[in-house]
């Protein structure tokens, strides 16, 4: 076999990178998550001492950190199936042969998706505004008082999703387009002469032909939602009582606000573990699903 | 209900769902820019105002004159273009070189660099943190740049659309002696143009509307990015909201401008990066 001896020159540089920057980091992490890395150990590294799984056991009894892991989940369980659900909803109206203006609606409805986060985030902020907020006076014409959506902690989670479902089914959206535009029209034609009503088209012929692509949106998209941050960080501050504390956002204030490196890292690498789990189920649960 | 009246409401039920939805998506990033264009408290008033009273655009003077905003955007667009210049310039190299030269270890290479896809980039931030602290690049640009000069998902998506250069096109420029350099730069590049234009408005964007890591490393204000500024305004002027309103439509306008100018390779990128799985 014949090797290119150029080949490094082109590799080496992306990889040097990759490695230094992404996989060492990765590696330190696990080993940080098993230090007492602190505020001192930032200034001089001989106060750094080695805990093993102490930084673990301690999250465990710590009833904030169960607080920000219900509130993701919480965003996730709630946020994904709706996310999805709108995406494909969505999709199926822009594939319809009776839309008019497709190219229009598709960049109209996409729209979000490219937004910048915190941008949107401050405007989501003041449509949902109690007292002069766009939404709550909409409600008012429906005769509903108006709700402390931001500011009420049984409101303030549903807010964010709300607004987290706004800014992502565009990009799930173009997925299932695609997928819906694979689909042979034949199996269509097929079932029409057999006297199938669209209802039933849509559950014998597009859920089937699009469970691959659901099942792929699914788990990019619960790996996306696990990583809520930015949205709790602009809209909510965490609050109200903590309600929109993610495990990021815990995180982040762990590391870098409070300098606690070592238990910061241990919730990176929870986060990591949960992710992973979830997603080998799923992989899993097709598998069973195919057989 | 009888079946041809049914099939007659369908159209005009498709498109007015559609319309409703796009309403949606549209109605906040319009009203942002009205009230970015009214009078400050204007937007207090019950019931809310759709379009200003007299549109002003005192906000945007207020923004670059006292809130300083000229000098956050050219921190962004600094960054955003610097990423994305050396970043296309290491992934596009890389994402070759899996697809079309041999080297010893490559096959096992990239399907570790796959595998790595799943792992989220926050589990590396704090000895990322660390480490560019150690190196003097915290607080700098560098910070930004420095992490962000290759990545995985780039490199896949090059080797992915560079498999299909036919290899006898390659072979003949090496019999003619040509250097893998030349080859590279006449050829590859070339071929490879419109994955490009995809990967730099991916990255762009990206590097754009990034958040959480800017937040971390960049802590003084005179190096804070459009988004971080943004953030750290809202929490200093809650009831701004006309301030406020003209400060998202500076941050978020660009890149709404680039992806509408380049959709069509935004789109693709977004089809070939989703079928990592």
């Amino acid at each position: 076999m014949r090797f290119d001896r150029a080949a490094w020159w082109f590799v080496a540089p992306a990889l040097l990178v990759i490695a230094v920057f992404f996989f060492l980091p990765i590696v330190a992490a696990l080993l940080i998550s098993l230090t007492d890395f602190d505020i001192y150990a930032l200034a001089d590294l001989a106060n750094l001492r080695f805990v093993g799984f102490g930084n673990y056991l301690k999250l465990l009894q710590t009833p904030s950190f169960w607080q920000a892991l219900g509130n993701t989940l919480y965003f996730v369980a709630a946020g994904v199936p709706l996310s999805i659900g709108a995406s494909l909803g969505a999709a199926l109206l822009l594939h319809s042969r009776l839309t008019r203006f497709k190219p229009f609606f598709r960049t109209a409805l996409f729209a979000p998706v490219v937004t910048t986060l915190v941008a949107v985030a401050v405007i989501w902020r003041y449509l949902l505004n109690t007292r002069y907020g766009l939404l709550n006076y909409a409600l008012g014409g429906l005769g509903i008082d108006p709700i402390d959506w931001l500011g009420d902690p049984h409101w303030a989670m549903p807010a964010i999703i709300l607004f987290a479902v706004w800014k992502n089914f565009g990009y799930n959206m173009i997925i299932f387009l695609a997928g819906l535009q694979s689909i042979p029209e034949e199996l269509y034609e097929a079932a029409r002469i057999d006297g199938a009503s669209v209802w039933r088209q849509f559950a014998s012929v597009t859920l089937p032909m699009l469970s691959p692509v659901v099942m792929l949106v699914g788990i990019l998209t619960i790996a996306g939602y696990f990583q809520l941050f930015a949205e709790p960080y602009v809209m909510t501050q965490g609050g109200p009582l903590q309600s929109t504390v993610s495990v990021l956002y815990f995180m982040y204030e762990e590391g870098f606000k409070w300098w606690n490196l070592g238990s910061a890292s241990a919730v990176a690498f929870v986060l990591f573990l949960l992710i992973f789990a979830v997603t080998a189920l799923q992989l899993r649960g097709k598998r069973w699903i195919g057989e | 209900m009888d079946r041809r009246v049914a099939r007659r409401l369908q159209a005009p039920l498709v498109n007015g769902l559609l319309l409703a939805a796009a309403g949606l998506t549209l109605f906040p990033l319009l009203w942002m820019v009205s009230v970015s264009l009214m009078s400050p408290g204007e937007a207090s008033n019950y019931p809310p105002p759709l379009v200003p009273q007299r549109p002003t655009l005192g906000n945007y003077r207020e923004l670059f004159g006292h809130a300083g905003v000229g000098r956050y955007l050219v921190n962004s667009v600094f960054l955003a273009a610097a990423v994305t210049a050396v970043s296309l310039v290491f992934n596009v190299a890389a994402g070759y070189a899996f697809a079309k030269l041999r080297f010893a270890g490559r096959d096992r290479i990239f399907k570790l660099l796959l595998g790595a896809l799943v792992i989220p980039g926050q589990v590396a931030m704090i000895p990322l943190f660390l480490l560019l602290k150690q190196m003097g690049l915290v607080n700098s640009y560098g910070g930004v740049i420095v992490p962000a000069m290759a990545g995985i998902f780039g490199i896949f998506l090059v080797r992915q659309y560079a498999l299909s250069i036919p290899d006898e096109l390659l072979e003949a420029a090496r019999i003619d002696g040509a250097s893998e350099f030349r080859i590279f730069g006449a050829i590859v590049v070339p071929a490879l143009k419109p994955i490009i234009v995809t990967l730099a408005v991916f990255t762009l964007l990206g590097t754009w509307n990034d958040f959480m890591w800017p937040l971390i490393v960049l802590t003084d204000k005179d190096l804070y990015t459009l988004p971080v500024a943004l953030a750290s305004l809202s929490r200093e002027h809650v009831q701004d909201n006309e301030l406020m309103m003209a400060g998202s439509v500076l941050t978020t306008l660009p890149v709404l401008l680039v992806f509408l100018a380049l959709q069509r390779y935004y789109m693709q990128g977004l089809l070939a990066g989703s079928v990592k799985g």
